[in-house]
């Protein structure tokens, strides 16, 4: 099955579905009941991020007072001011920014280009050597950490943000994902170039990547949002707090200021609300990117 | 690795091989040397007594064959780490998916309006940072002004020291997976019943068949491949918790959350036991393999054919 013919979960049902014609007071009840659940399990899900931004606008020191208050009062920056004054949260989010961007524009390449030649070049053992390469997706990423750094160690890549960066460059489900569209690309398309005389690499870059600007843009949502919210792996390398990411900062501050909710909660809110509007402005890529995962298994 | 042995392909001859090496080669060499020839060498490494003296000078470790792995059998604190970890895995996978699959039932029922704004709510939590939602639940879970005792307060119900208590932590670290990762395997099951044939429930239907008995008989059967797959990915991704305990908790109270690779962090990097560190962490992929060959030979017979 191609990627391109998965059906998007954002399809026009809408319009498919027959919708309950006349009114059917079983049918209105049932609604209403549905719809009460459905926003019930919406407030669960939004309950704590709300309250975080809630906290993160109290005063300092108010949101531990018995009984918990819900909404801040009276609003204030403060706890704002002081990261970016204070603890210099503006040095960790640039970090964040240079490692993720750094990760999304390598693998789009490296991973664009093999999942491009496993779906469109012959050549002996290459399903086989596929085969070997998703096992990856078996193998804990953990198991690899302890090498690795000593590896990077050797190398002198430790505490640096290339230490970091190397292991997302290239990845198994980025390959995967770019070969199962490319799959979707008619032969004739890049054969009709090569008889025009164009090299591999013009083909490549101005027929199938364009072509694959959608499954690009998934993927690049998909690792942006994954080497931000990364944790275990910034955490081993980087040892400078001068070079920490957002998370590994977090988690740090979170340790020193254990007593001080709103400051945690808006450090907390500056570090997950880049990835949530990157979500919201560009969700249909990124739902469309779990489902193709999910299709060949 | 010469470039004639890799592809000797027929599509545009020549130059058409050496592009396919080209294009193959910068991301292929990537994954090999970051990671799969790294967790190769994990096991290598677990048969050594490699430590903080190697980590200096690499010539300083010796092979000892299994005795890492026989050093951990005797080491009370993993089998907690390993039991901590399987209870995780056990008990919160499950509810995990059935979560997942109920909300994706009720979100395609045909009754749904705002179907795109419940789905894009209820997905929210994935991509939020772990660590960061990790550090707002440890506030909430707080035993004297976290809000889910101010609800259970208001329900008429005692309070609960949630990550405070040996017997709760566990589950509270649960609860909060299960409300930040359900939104995801809701997609893929919303994606698995778009497929089940509407024309399947309306025979169903005029058979007599109600509404659980078509979930039964029409919904779970075509849905098989998609829960085998939801089940799998789960089951790899819970077996790797880290870093909910590593912020909420450190693995306690009691080491009550201590879980496998929490244990490889420790006694990997903190500790510098670089040998005993692989060994646990091969004990992880271990379960991992053990775990979804046990899902593949369970799966329903016919659940292969795609129905």
């Amino acid at each position: 099955m191609t990627a391109a013919a998965i059906p998007s979960t954002t399809r026009a049902t809408a319009g498919e579905r027959p919708k309950p014609q006349r009114w059917d007071p079983g049918i209105a009840w049932r609604t209403v009941l549905l719809h009460v659940v459905l926003a019930a399990i919406a407030g669960l899900a939004v309950a704590p991020l709300a309250w975080m931004v809630s906290a993160s606008l109290m005063p300092a020191g108010s949101a531990t007072t018995y009984p918990p208050p819900l909404l801040p009062h009276p609003v204030t920056w403060a706890n704002y001011h002081e990261l970016f004054a204070h603890l210099d949260l503006a040095h960790e989010l640039r970090n964040s920014a240079l490692v993720a961007g750094l990760i999304t524009v390598s693998s789009l390449l490296f991973n664009s280009m093999a999942g491009y030649a496993f779906a469109k070049f012959q050549f002996p053992a290459r399903d086989r050597l596929f085969r070997l390469v998703l096992l990856g997706l078996f193998i804990p990423p953990q198991v690899a950490m302890l090498p690795l750094f000593i590896l990077l160690r050797e190398l002198h890549l430790v505490n640096s943000f290339a230490g970091v960066v190397l292991p997302s460059m290239a990845t198994v489900f980025g390959t995967f994902l770019v070969r199962q569209y490319v799959l979707g690309i008619p032969d004739e398309l890049l054969d009709a170039a090569r008889v025009d005389g164009a090299g591999e690499f013009r083909i490549y870059w101005s027929i199938v990547l364009p072509l694959c600007a959608p499954v690009l843009v998934t993927l690049a949502v998909f690792v942006f949002m994954s080497a931000w919210n990364d944790f275990m792996w910034p955490l081993v390398v980087l040892t400078d707090s001068a070079k920490y990411t957002l998370p590994v900062g977090l988690a740090n501050l979170s340790r020193e200021h254990v007593q001080d909710t709103e400051l945690m909660m808006a450090a907390s809110v500056v570090t997950l609300l880049p990835v949530l509007l990157l979500f919201i402005s560009l969700q249909r890529y990124y739902i469309r990117g779990i489902t193709m995962g999910g299709v060949k298994g | 690795m010469s470039q004639d042995g890799i592809i000797r392909g027929d599509a545009g001859g020549r130059a058409a091989r050496r592009a396919a090496f080209v294009f193959l080669a910068p991301g292929l060499v990537l994954i090999a040397v970051t990671f799969l020839l790294p967790a190769v060498a994990s096991f290598v490494l677990s048969l050594t007594d490699f430590d903080i003296y190697a980590v200096a000078d690499p010539s300083n470790a010796r092979i000892i064959w299994l005795r890492n792995y026989a050093a951990l059998a005797r080491t009370p604190m993993f089998w907690i780490a390993l039991r901590n970890t399987l209870y995780f895995v056990l008990a919160g996978g499950p509810i995990s998916v059935i979560v997942s699959l109920g909300v994706a039932v009720l979100l395609e029922s045909e009754l749904v309006r705002w179907r795109v704004f419940f789905r894009t709510v209820y997905f929210a939590p994935v991509v939020t940072t772990l660590v960061a939602v990790a550090v707002v639940w440890k506030y909430l879970y707080d035993p004297r002004y976290g809000l889910l005792n101010a609800g259970l307060h208001a329900l008429g119900l005692p309070s609960v020291d949630w990550l405070g208590s040996t017997v709760w932590a566990m589950p509270s670290i649960i609860l909060m997976t299960v409300w930040k990762g359900f939104g995801y395997n809701m997609i893929i099951f919303m994606a698995g019943l778009q497929a089940v044939p509407g024309d399947l429930y309306d025979a169903a239907r005029v058979d007599g068949a109600g509404a659980w008995q078509r979930f039964w008989h029409v919904t779970m059967p075509t849905l098989a491949p998609t829960f085998l797959f939801v089940s799998i990915t789960t089951m790899i991704g819970f077996l790797q918790l880290f870093s909910e305990p590593y912020v909420m908790t450190q693995g306690g109270p009691l080491h009550a959350t201590l879980s496998v690779a929490l244990y490889m962090f420790t006694e990997g990097f903190e500790s510098w036991h670089v040998g005993m560190g692989a060994a646990i962490a091969f004990v992880l992929f271990a379960l991992t393999l053990i775990g979804a060959l046990v899902q593949l030979r369970l799966r329903p017979k016919g659940t292969e054919g795609g129905a």
